[in-house]
């Protein structure tokens, strides 16, 4: 394997978190909630995961464990801002300090245990292909999930009743209850499900990125998901383009620190938001009219009976 | 308090005694109204008198506190909309249901049940807009479109569900009359198939060319049922009210003089992908004048106040003049500062904030010349404000000082429109005016706007009805595709010559505009 394929892998094992937790926090935001809680909720599914794994042996089990935490934290976040309709900004930085917390607890016994690593799926013949072949074709389950994830979302709110229900949701909480949507159950599964990306990536953070446990290891991971929501104009799409050159600008301007070129570490660890920042831009530039968040994004709702 | 409509079976939806309590304010106080299949009934009532509040509880989306409804005979609850609709309701609501962002087809699907993809809807539209007269472009965000062409929207999606009954909340409240007639058609021919309608409408002479029978609101209460056609209108809007309408005062001559506002060879690029753009406008408003804008729908009414209101720039500062300041290129702020006033069509989220108390909805325009004192809100300032205004133009509130939406859609009307009037500007321009406000209270408006100009200000009115436009207009001209007519004295317009002009015949005819 050259450097320049290691490189490339290790991009995507960058770039594939953030794009999990992304997506789930992209479904929630579509139905107008804003949850802030994403950092929490990947801590719990980090340590959750970790420790199931660990105590199960099994990957399986801790990716299910880590997606459950995810969820449970996300189904404590839904009773607050939708059963007592209470602030989404406040609950949602709660949840992260919540979270934070109790990961580092219950990982606290975990610490220093290790986990092997998770074998690649090997599409036997393509892998092969000189330089892209095992660029694309030998990567873990999570990576092909997460962009299938991306396909599946993106065709989901385009493409079915239901996520055109979730939009409308999104859009215009009122009209959608003057029409009888559900706006409260649809928000409720799409913050589950949001939650449970985010344990998931959790997982995929705990398992196959590191391969430890240690507090505090997301390292404000879930917030560059939430950002790179917005900077997606909560697009599925645009969100793979971004958290890849996220992903990819974090490795690059590592090896760059590495190779010392003279310019300070920290110019080059703004990188890869700056990056970011300007390939979102460039693309919404093109799209035209700058692309606004959902309508209700945010504003609790109280059905007026 | 019965009204004669034979018929065997039991009416196809009974209400009984139904009852909706806001706090202290019984919206609807023991309603008593029967629909017979087939029958186009009248909901008639001033503004706040609980029309859309029981409308509303009929198709399920509030709850009602008391009262019963039986559909065919049986009592059924209906517990939300999605269950309203499967028995065979369908409503057109007051403010639109609606989702700015999706599209039209979009916007219809979402609130269609069974089985449905959007090329089928995209079908079935284009063949009811065809047959009913009501041009809809299927793949076009909602934001981009007018109120008019909003409505068509919240109408053909109903059709589109077949109802058994159809609920309409004043839907031809934004249609031109050329719309109107063909919506009346509609309604005639799905009587005639056996749907029956429930009609909200402050336009008498409508009910009375639809319906045979109007139960009559008044503060909550049926005040009677009658037959619109064996009573005059003037006897309906008393029954209404609780006593007569007048007719509205203009007994000072118009004598314009200095110039208040001049629109100068204005150009403006469509705001969207399908806005219209405004071409050559050409205007002169004098103080002491009431100049009326006349046009169908989406011809370029709201680019056109943008460009006026300055919540869009033209590229010229000089294309627009107020009160011998060029401010094309400035922002509304500045413009009120030099003593205009705007009221936008759409009154509940442009010209009002729903979720902000009437005084803290006076800032919106209010801020810029008072209420607020170096960046701090005066808020006893704003409280008196809302007061007066709630006083002076009759706004009928359910609380001291309600949220925005809180109010009926008449009501929040002549508090927007009062909120700038008090102003005493020196221009106004208003969208839409009397949109949904009972007759008491659309002459109430007129006439504010009559006396305004009488006192010296120079006033602008966009308004797709035309007997309004000659009520209060001193001058007219016509809207068609972004070009704006030349300037005539109301006497000169026949109903007939701005029919035309709306449909952009005369200009085809022979260029009568040379510029
Ligand atoms: N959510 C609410 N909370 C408190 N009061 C309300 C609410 N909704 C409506 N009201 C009050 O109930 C009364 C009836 O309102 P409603 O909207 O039914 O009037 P309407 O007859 O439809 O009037 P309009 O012709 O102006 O539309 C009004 O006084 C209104 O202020
Ligand atoms: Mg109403």
């Amino acid at each position: 394997m050259t450097t320049f394929e290691a490189i490339l892998l290790t991009i995507v094992t960058a770039s594939t978190p953030l794009l999990i937790a992304a997506l789930g926090e992209l479904v929630t935001e579509r139905s107008g909630v804003l949850n802030l809680g994403v950092e929490g909720m990947m801590a719990m599914g980090a340590a959750c995961s970790f420790a199931a794994a660990v105590t199960f042996d099994s990957t399986l089990i801790g990716v299910m464990a880590g997606m459950m935490a995810g969820a449970l934290m996300a189904a404590l976040f839904a009773l607050v801002v939708l059963g007592f309709a209470a602030n989404q900004v406040g609950s949602g930085l709660a949840l992260t300090i919540f979270g934070l917390g109790l990961s580092g607890l219950i990982g606290a016994p975990f610490v220093g245990a290790r986990r092997d690593p998770v074998p690649p799926v090997d599409i036997p013949g393509l892998s092969d292909i000189p330089f892209i072949g095992r660029l694309f074709f030998e990567q873990d389950l999570f990576v092909y999930s997460s962009v299938a994830l991306t396909i599946l979302i993106a065709l989901y709110l385009t493409r079915t009743r239901s996520g055109l229900t979730l939009r409308s949701i999104g859009e215009n909480h009122t009209s959608a209850n003057a029409l009888g949507l559900p706006v409260l159950r649809v928000r409720f599964v799409a913050i589950l499900f949001g939650g449970a990306c985010a344990g998931l990536a959790g997982a995929y953070l705990a398992l196959v990125y590191t391969r430890f446990w240690s507090p505090g290891m997301t390292a404000g991971r879930g917030w560059i998901a939430l950002a790179l929501v917005v900077f997606a104009a909560w697009r599925p799409g645009w969100l793979l383009i971004g958290a890849y050159i996220f992903g990819a600008a974090t490795v690059l301007q590592l090896h760059a620190q590495a190779a010392q070129f003279g310019v300070p570490s920290q110019v080059l660890s703004a990188v890869p938001y700056l990056a970011t920042i300007l390939a979102l831009l460039l693309l919404s530039l093109r799209h035209g009219r700058a692309v606004g968040a959902p309508g209700s994004l945010g504003a609790p709702f109280v059905p007026d009976r | 308090m019965k009204a004669d409509v034979s018929s065997s079976g039991p009416p196809l939806v009974e209400l009984k005694g139904i009852s909706k309590r806001y706090g202290d304010l019984l919206a609807n106080d023991g309603i008593d109204l029967s629909i017979e299949p087939g029958e186009i009934h009248a909901l008639l009532g001033e503004n706040g008198a609980g029309k859309s509040t029981l409308v509303k509880i009929l198709y399920g989306v509030i709850e009602p506190s008391a009262g019963e409804i039986r559909w065919e005979g049986r009592p059924v609850a209906i517990g939300s909309p999605v269950e309203a609709r499967a028995l065979g309701l369908g409503m057109v609501f007051q403010h639109f249901s609606l989702f700015d962002e999706l599209t039209v087809a979009e916007n219809i699907a979402v609130a269609l049940s069974g089985e449905w993809n959007l090329a089928t809807v995209r079908g079935k539209l284009g063949e009811i807009s065809r047959t009913y007269g009501l041009a809809l472009d299927a793949d076009r965000a909602v934001w981009t479109l007018s109120a008019g062409e909003r409505q068509r929207i919240e109408i053909v999606r109903c059709l589109l569900q077949n109802p058994r009954l159809l609920i309409l909340d004043e839907p031809t409240s934004v249609l031109t009359p050329q719309e109107a007639e063909h919506l009346f058609a509609t309604l005639d021919k799905l009587s005639a198939d056996g749907c029956s309608i429930l009609y909200i409408s402050h336009k008498l002479e409508e009910v009375r060319r639809l319906c045979r029978r109007a139960t009559i609101l008044r503060a909550g209460r049926v005040v009677g049922t009658i037959d619109p056609r064996a009573s005059t209108a003037r006897e309906i809007a008393a029954l209404m009210v609780g006593s007569e309408v007048g007719e509205i005062r203009t007994d000072a001559p118009h004598v314009p003089h200095g110039e208040i506002l001049r629109v100068d060879h204005l150009d403006m690029p469509p705001a969207g992908l399908h806005g219209q753009a405004l071409k050559d406008v050409n205007l002169v408003v004098r103080a002491g004048e009431v100049v009326g804008i006349a046009g169908v729908a989406g011809n370029g009414q709201s680019e056109l106040f943008a460009a006026l209101s300055g919540e869009r720039l033209a590229e010229r500062a000089d294309a627009i003049t107020i009160a011998g300041r060029a401010c094309g290129t400035t922002g509304i702020d500045a413009r009120r500062r030099l003593a205009a006033a705007f009221v936008p069509e759409e009154r509940l989220g442009h010209a009002a904030a729903p979720t902000h108390r009437l005084s803290e909805n006076t800032l919106i325009s209010h801020a810029a010349t008072e209420v607020s004192r170096s960046g701090f809100i005066l808020l006893s300032a704003a409280k008196r404000l809302a007061r007066t205004i709630i006083k002076s133009f009759d706004v009928r509130t359910p609380e001291g000082d309600p949220q925005a939406r809180k109010l009926s859609g008449g009501n929040l009307q002549k508090f927007v429109i009062g909120r700038e009037i008090i102003r005493k500007p020196k221009l106004l321009v208003v969208d839409q005016p009397t949109w949904g406000v009972d007759a008491g209270a659309a002459r109430l408006i007129r006439q504010a706007l009559v006396d305004l100009a009488r006192d010296g200000s120079a006033v602008v009115v966009v308004s797709q009805d035309l007997d309004e436009l000659f009520e209060v207009a001193d001058q007219m001209a016509v809207i068609h595709q972004g070009s704006l007519s030349p300037l005539k004295p109301i006497g000169e317009w026949t109903k007939e010559a701005v029919g035309l002009e709306m449909l952009g015949v005369a200009q085809a005819q022979g260029g009568a505009h040379a510029v």
